[in-house]
């Protein structure tokens, strides 16, 4: 299967106080067309730090990329030249959709000036390698019609009322989310293949999660883009993913479609994670021990600390992909079978 | 102390504020010592006419004045100058601003506002104006000059700590302190004046640059002490008639003040960056 | 709406900072001097002429009389007449302000057209050269006296290269008073040959004005656009791949100046405060060199003039910094 977005062992490094913590390790993940790919982990063990080493947006001073590649369409995008990839795959070919709404406006211009400037540039009507003249750049009457057009279909597919008088508004007179909606119509208005969104209900209040996801995953199935999409929330994923991929300290343990994730795990982490979500009794069942520290983390299969399954071969090499069904891979010297 | 160690060795670190520590101590030592290191120690009050206005020479390193006076013994004097007219105007301000920022910052009633408003009311001329008014008021002499500087700075300490205090009295701890019914003086003493201590020191820094500018301005204008007093001001402003010639004449005391407060306010910024790293984000253009 | 609130708010509170400021004014020219009239006087006056003066200067009555005869005046906007110039202090005041008005204009304009984006730069290019190098400029910046830079400027560029005039305004006849700038002025009437003499005039005066508020606003703004830099917004932008330049000089600028924008009034009243003594440098007639002559001839009641009006251009300058800063940040206005 060709996929969309192939991330193919990719190692990214985060500089600390007591040395370099190794937050991605050799990570593979795949993501194909029209799928809508869920990654789910605890805080800390990645997710936002691959989301973003996709985009090429890591902290330039702190973040640095070790090995591996990040393959879109074909092309090595941390091979290519920076200028195009800049150009022609960011907020364009590929989208995001942030974790905070609410910083992630700028609160000073309305949010007509912010979507149109995006269009500005990354309409699916605008040429490709237009030169930015700064703040200068034609916008060419005929289009700008055209795109404001589309930017109000679109909010009317996010269900903003009113879409011609939200424009004008400021940032901070919507909602969260509202605004959750406005970015989702913004990752959408470029015609992109991928878009990226980073635990985009996180911030949002819990009544409303089941609302944006639902929302999200229609228009994406209805336009055929594909999402991958970072979140703690095993529920969130299986609301609205066709295949979910596991992570555990900065290495995948576990990838399968949905109802072969959540109906037979493998990966003993999967199985505490799934187990650790609050039996109908109410009892937590936690999984014991603590996440590794990055700077030094164990040797072989990162879990192995914690697997009640461990055995010399687990602390000494780390398991290598293995599929046990199409589709259901997994990265474990014991995975369990059902 | 493990406190004050803990700020030595930070700044420590800091180039910058370790520039403007040896400066400050550049300045003290030739305050302090200024009969020993000078070269001509009574050119302070003697004259020498028929030497007067020669270049930098083997015998006058920086040359002579008007008078005939040795132009590098006069500035080290004029660091003596400096270095009083800062520190007891800097201090006579933290003596008046700081108790007058507690108890606006303490109480809540009518009292509070018109101390700040006060405050305000010489906060909304320019210090400069206001010392010049009173300083041209008390006639030019040293004391006046301190006094116009000490009736003018004060504010700025009263400022820092009312907001320092407000802020405090919404910390929990003030809170149940007082619940357990501690008296609001000791109160104020042992919990609040530790908290404010940081602000207050920066202010006390960057303060002694300032202070030291405006008396500087003062000086020039004919308000300092009077000759043959050799403050650094004043001698700028003699110098002016023999200008292009006499180039030193202008250009060594500019530098002193100069190296002074730049001295004070490197270590003042490093001090604030030191002893509060909240305090970096909130710069006005007030920190006066 | 609510900016009419908050305009009719501060103008309340105009009244008594002035009035505050009278007070504390008027005390330090009566009560503090031993004796101010014999002060204005003069030394080889006679008792008998002091007592004649004091008559008078109405000083022989009681301080709370003087005081409300004092504000009452000042209302009807008389200051009193200067001792010197025998003349209304208002009118000496009127008289001298466009020349203040027209350096500390162009000394602010080219502090911002030149330290904004200097400050920008200076974030965007971090521990460059050119960040250390501007690191030294505006560190020095702050401590430099005014005063000495101007004479040391005036050493070099007037004396030592000749190019530009020592001091002064203008040499030769000023253009037709349309508006008391001789720059707009020359401008209006086309008269170049004029407008070039003023320019040159101002070149030294704004250049030593204008430093120290350069040396700031490039500090401010490198500290804001660095602060703004760690944005979300910014993330978000650079994710979807919007041009740099758009970034920095649209979205970034325009959060970092939300704050510069009360900090540029404040400016222009710390450069009116440098005014005074830059004035005296360069011998321009503005109100400045008006101060620090009354001051030298004790032309008392001229310098409480300037003070007042000091203070109350300075009360004025905070409530139209009050007012834009709520016009900038646009959240303070729907809320």
């Amino acid at each position: 299967m060709a996929e969309l977005l192939a991330v193919r062992d990719l190692r990214v490094d985060f500089a600390t106080d007591r040395g370099p913590a190794q937050v991605l390790d050799g990570i593979n993940v795949e993501v194909g067309a029209g799928e809508v790919v869920g990654l789910v982990g605890e805080s800390g063990c990645g997710k936002t730090t691959l989301a973003r080493a996709i985009l090429g947006i890591l902290p330039e001073g702190a973040a640095r990329i070790r090995g591996g590649a990040v393959h879109f369409k074909g092309r090595d995008l941390l091979h290519e030249n920076p200028a195009v990839v800049n150009d022609r795959v960011r907020g364009r070919a590929i989208t995001f959709i942030p974790q905070d709404p609410f910083t992630s406006f700028s609160p000073v211009f309305p949010v007509e000036t912010q979507i149109m400037d995006l269009m500005k540039w990354k309409s699916p009507r605008a040429a490709e390698g237009a030169r930015p003249a700064a703040l200068g750049g034609r916008y060419p009457r005929e289009r700008y019609r055209a795109d404001r057009e589309a930017v109000l279909d679109t909010l009317r597919a996010v269900q903003i009322p009113e879409p011609a008088r939200a424009l004008r508004r400021l940032p901070h007179e919507f909602s969260g989310g509202q605004r959750q909606r406005l970015m989702i119509a913004m990752a959408l208005l470029p015609r992109p293949d991928l878009i990226i969104a980073d635990e985009p209900t996180t911030a949002l209040d819990v009544t409303i999660q089941a609302q944006i996801l639902k929302l999200l995953r229609a228009l994406v199935k209805e336009r055929g883009v594909s999402v991958l999409f970072t979140t703690h929330d095993l529920g969130t994923a299986h609301e609205i993913c066709d295949r979910v991929v596991v992570m555990y300290a900065g290495q995948e343990m576990e990838a399968a479609p949905t109802d072969a994730f959540f109906g037979r795990p493998a990966h003993p982490y999967t199985r505490r994670l799934l187990a650790s979500v609050p039996g109908p009794g109410g009892e937590l069942r936690d999984i014991p021990g603590e996440v590794p520290s990055l700077v030094a983390p164990p040797a072989g299969c990162r879990f192995h600390p914690r697997c009640d399954h461990a055995t010399p071969e687990c602390r000494e090499l780390r398991p290598a992909p293995r599929m046990l069904a199409r589709e259901h891979g997994v990265r474990c010297h014991h995975p369990v079978e059902s | 102390m493990t406190a004050a160690w803990f700020v030595l060795t930070r700044l420590a670190r800091d180039r910058s504020a370790l520039i403007g520590l040896v400066l400050i101590a550049l300045l003290v030592v030739c305050a302090v010592l200024a009969p020993v290191l000078s070269t001509h120690p009574d050119d302070v009050f003697e004259l020498h006419p028929a030497e007067r206005l020669q270049a930098p020479s083997g015998a006058h390193w920086l040359g002579t004045d008007r008078m005939g006076s040795d132009m590098y013994s006069r500035l080290l004097f004029g660091a003596r100058i400096t270095i009083v007219i800062g520190l007891i105007a800097v201090g006579a301000s933290l003596a008046i601003g700081v108790p007058i920022g507690l108890v606006a910052g303490y109480y809540h009633g009518w009292l509070s506002d018109a101390l700040m408003r006060v405050s305000d009311i010489f906060l909304a001329v320019p210090q400069v104006v206001l010392a010049i008014a009173i300083a041209q008021t008390l006639g030019p002499s040293l004391p006046n000059v301190i006094l116009a500087l000490s009736v003018t700075y004060w504010p700025w300490f009263a400022r820092v700590v009312y907001a320092e205090t407000r802020a405090l009295q919404k910390e929990i701890f003030v809170e149940s302190t007082a619940a357990l019914g501690a008296s609001p003086w000791r109160l104020t003493v042992l919990h609040v004046l530790p908290n404010i201590a940081s602000p207050i020191i920066v202010r006390a820094s960057i303060g002694m640059g300032f202070t030291i500018l405006t008396a500087a301005a003062l000086g020039f204008l004919g308000l300092g002490p009077p000759p043959p007093t050799p403050e650094w001001g004043r001698t700028i402003a003699e110098s002016r008639e023999f200008l292009p010639d006499a180039w030193w004449y202008a250009m060594a005391p500019g530098l002193a003040i100069f190296l002074t407060v730049m001295g004070f306010n490197l270590l003042g910024d490093g001090l604030r960056d030191v002893l509060d790293p909240r305090l970096r984000r909130r710069r006005t253009i007030r920190d006066g | 709406m609510r900016l009419l609130a908050l305009a009719l708010h501060r103008l309340l509170w105009f009244a008594p900072t002035l009035l505050g400021l009278l007070v504390v004014t008027f005390v330090i020219s009566r009560v503090i001097p031993a004796d101010p009239v014999a002060l204005v006087a003069g030394e080889t006056a006679t008792p008998a002429q002091v007592e004649a003066l004091r008559r008078d200067l109405g000083f022989d009555r009681p301080l709370v009389v003087q005081f409300v005869d004092y504000v009452g005046r000042l209302v009807r906007g008389d200051m009193g007449t200067s001792l010197y110039t025998r003349r209304p202090i208002v009118e000496d005041l009127v008289a001298r302000l466009p020349a203040t008005i027209e350096l500390t204009v162009v000394a602010m304009l080219v502090s911002i057209a030149v330290g904004i984006p200097l400050g920008v730069l200076s974030a965007l290019w971090r521990n460059s050269l050119l960040d250390h190098a501007l690191r030294v400029v505006t560190v020095s910046g702050l401590a430099i006296a005014s005063f000495w830079l101007g004479i040391m400027l005036q050493l070099l560029f007037a004396m030592r290269l000749g190019w530009t005039p020592l001091n002064g305004r203008l040499a030769g006849f000023p253009p037709r008073p349309l508006t008391g700038f001789y720059l707009l002025d020359a401008a209006l009437s086309w008269d170049w040959p004029t407008f070039g003499t003023a320019l040159a005039h101002l070149a030294l005066p704004a250049a030593t004005l204008a430093f120290p508020a350069l040396a700031t606003l490039v500090r401010f703004t490198r500290a804001g656009v660095l602060d703004v830099m760690q944005s979300n917004f910014v993330l978000y932008e650079r994710a979807m791949g919007l041009p740099r330049p758009l970034i920095v000089w649209k979205y970034i600028l325009r959060s970092a100046l939300t704050s510069t924008v009360t900090q540029i009034g404040l400016l222009f009243g710390i450069l009116l405060a440098g005014a005074v003594v830059t004035e005296a440098v360069f011998d321009w007639p503005g109100i400045g060199t008006y101060a620090v002559n009354s001051i030298i001839r004790s032309d008392y009641n001229a310098v409480m003039g300037f003070t007042v009006w000091a203070g109350a251009i300075f009360v004025v300058v905070n409530l139209v910094v009050d007012v834009a800063h709520t016009l900038v940040d646009p959240r303070e206005r729907t809320t």
